[in-house]
């Protein structure tokens, strides 16, 4: 169980430039990891090689015992729904409410009939009530989205990745719009499921503090490749100057 | 004394401002051509004031005792345009989804369903009432079938653009969270478009009303039916109340039409 990637690499324009390089790392069940480095230095693509949204690139992922990069259809759908995503722009849709926002992460659990249709078992409507709740947000079910704040959708989306009963959250920078206050709040439910229910948690941040605040461990990207990994106390300056130096050339 | 500068003098005679030069009297001679060829006079314009004259006083008074008659036909003008709107709409729904980039992935399927509905835009209406009144024969089915078909062309490209600008942010949700292709249409795709299918399904059955009343110029039932007929029998004051009544339908549709889309976007 847990994430292993092994000689991980994606490339754009035929190898000259690299999303991931060679990236190995073993993260096991209940893990809370940031994520950190320049935008463009992989983050983004790590994660989402984690959940296969991206295309597979060469080495292998495995994802709570199964091959990410050779998964397809139906197994890529049942390994997806153990997985939650939390987004930068929260990705909710703006005219649905709150509840059927939280509700679609529910589909892949539902027949398709139920999905569709929106006749979603009780169960599944008393789980997302309840998940809405626990996240602060008890009795704005019916609340149009659009008509949330920005801390309040991100709330819902972090509902919707919960509701799926995840095994693993990936947040991919999921305080970049909000205001720093409202991002402890953020990271401080995604601390509590980590701690409560064994969730593995990886959040791209680019907020030091809050990374070396909240994570256990962490990861940095540059340019494709891993270059760090480890405790926050052993994040030393000459590492950030590695990690967040930027060549004059690429700017 | 201003000092001229080189950089900001205009120079009147660049290869570009040539160019121009050329362009404008090419429209010139091309005007004039095109005035000739359609047998443009004044003098003849001039000439016709009495006659236009004449045929404006032969249609007053309206002749009302003809109403009835009138608002049936113009009921069966507005009934056809609407049942043409609503089969063009139940047609250009999977269509539109076909002809989008970010649904269909077949790049050749998408092309030939986008190359149908260009060619289906530019086959008038009229041309395609002909047809079906030679098919099926004279009356308001010929051109509700015309109608439809026509209007698919516009609704289906209607119906893929507005698809292929939605927000991706919820597509990728849904995808994360394991959804399958018809429930990410179902709850990431189709609640961003749906305002907007409505209000262009409004906008073709507003257009399909005025198109609906020339149809019947070409025997396709409806208003335009009973105008030919008067025109025909010179029963001018008839005409004239078809034609207010006209002027009132297309008038009233056009008010609530775009008063209800601008309440559904």
């Amino acid at each position: 169980m847990g994430i292993k990637a092994s000689s991980l690499s994606k490339s754009f324009d035929e190898g000259k430039t690299f999303a991931l390089k060679n990236v190995n790392i073993e993260i096991s069940q209940g893990e809370f990891i940031a994520v950190i480095g320049l935008s463009g230095a992989g983050k983004s693509t790590f994660l989402r090689a984690i959940n296969g949204t991206n295309s597979p690139g060469t080495g292998t992922l495995e994802v709570l015992g199964q091959n990410v990069t050779t998964l397809s259809g139906k197994s890529l759908i049942s390994l997806r729904k153990q997985i939650g995503f939390i987004f930068q722009q929260f990705n909710l849709v703006k005219s649905l409410s709150a509840l059927q926002n939280v509700l679609v992460g529910r589909t892949a659990y539902s027949p398709l009939w139920r999905s569709v249709t929106g006749c979603y078992h009780a169960a599944d409507v008393a789980l997302a009530k309840k998940t809405l709740d626990s996240v602060g947000l008890r009795g704005r079910y019916d609340e149009k989205a659009r008509h949330l704040s920005g801390g309040q959708q991100q709330r819902v989306a972090i509902a919707r990745a919960l509701v799926q009963e995840p095994k693993i959250i990936l947040a991919d920078e999921p305080m970049a719009s909000l205001d720093p206050k409202l991002s402890e709040v953020v990271l401080d439910i995604l601390a509590a499921v980590n701690q409560q229910k064994n969730i593995t948690i990886l959040v791209n941040i680019h907020v030091l503090e809050l990374a070396r605040k909240y994570a256990k461990r962490i990861i940095a990207f540059r340019k494709g490749e891993l270059v760090f990994d480890g405790k926050p106390e052993a994040l030393t300056e000459a590492i950030l100057e590695e990690i967040y130096h930027v060549d004059k050339a690429t700017l | 004394m201003i000092q001229s500068s080189d950089s900001i003098r205009i120079k009147y005679f660049s290869l570009r401002r040539c160019f121009t030069y050329v362009s404008l009297i090419l429209a010139i001679v091309m005007t004039y051509w095109a005035t000739v060829a359609v047998e443009f006079s004044a003098t003849k314009l001039f000439e016709g004031l009495p006659y236009m004259k004449d045929f404006l006083s032969r249609m007053w008074p309206p002749d009302t005792k003809i109403l009835p008659r009138v608002l049936t036909d113009t009921l069966l003008t507005i009934q056809l345009a609407w049942v043409s709107t609503i089969i063009a709409a139940v047609i250009s729904l999977p269509i539109g989804f076909i002809a989008a980039s970010n649904i269909c992935e077949s790049v050749w399927l998408r092309r030939v369903t986008i190359f149908f509905l260009n060619a289906d835009r530019a086959i008038d209406s009229l041309i395609l009432a002909l047809f079906f009144v030679s098919a099926v024969g004279l009356g308001p089915f010929p051109g509700t079938l015309a109608l439809a078909v026509h209007s698919v062309g516009m609704l289906g490209k209607l119906f893929a653009d507005s698809i292929e600008s939605i927000d991706p942010g919820p597509v990728e949700a849904l995808r994360s969270a394991g959804a399958g292709k018809l429930s990410t249409i179902r709850w990431a795709v189709w609640p961003q478009v749906a305002p907007h299918f409505i209000s262009y399904f409004l906008f073709r059955f507003e257009l399909n009303v005025r198109v609906a009343v020339v149809l019947g110029l070409v025997g396709a039932g409806g208003i335009g039916f009973l105008l030919t007929q008067y025109m025909r029998l010179f029963q001018y004051q008839k005409v004239c109340t078809v034609i207010l009544v006209i002027l009132v339908l297309v008038m009233t549709v056009d008010y609530f039409s775009s008063k209800l889309r601008r309440s559904v976007l």
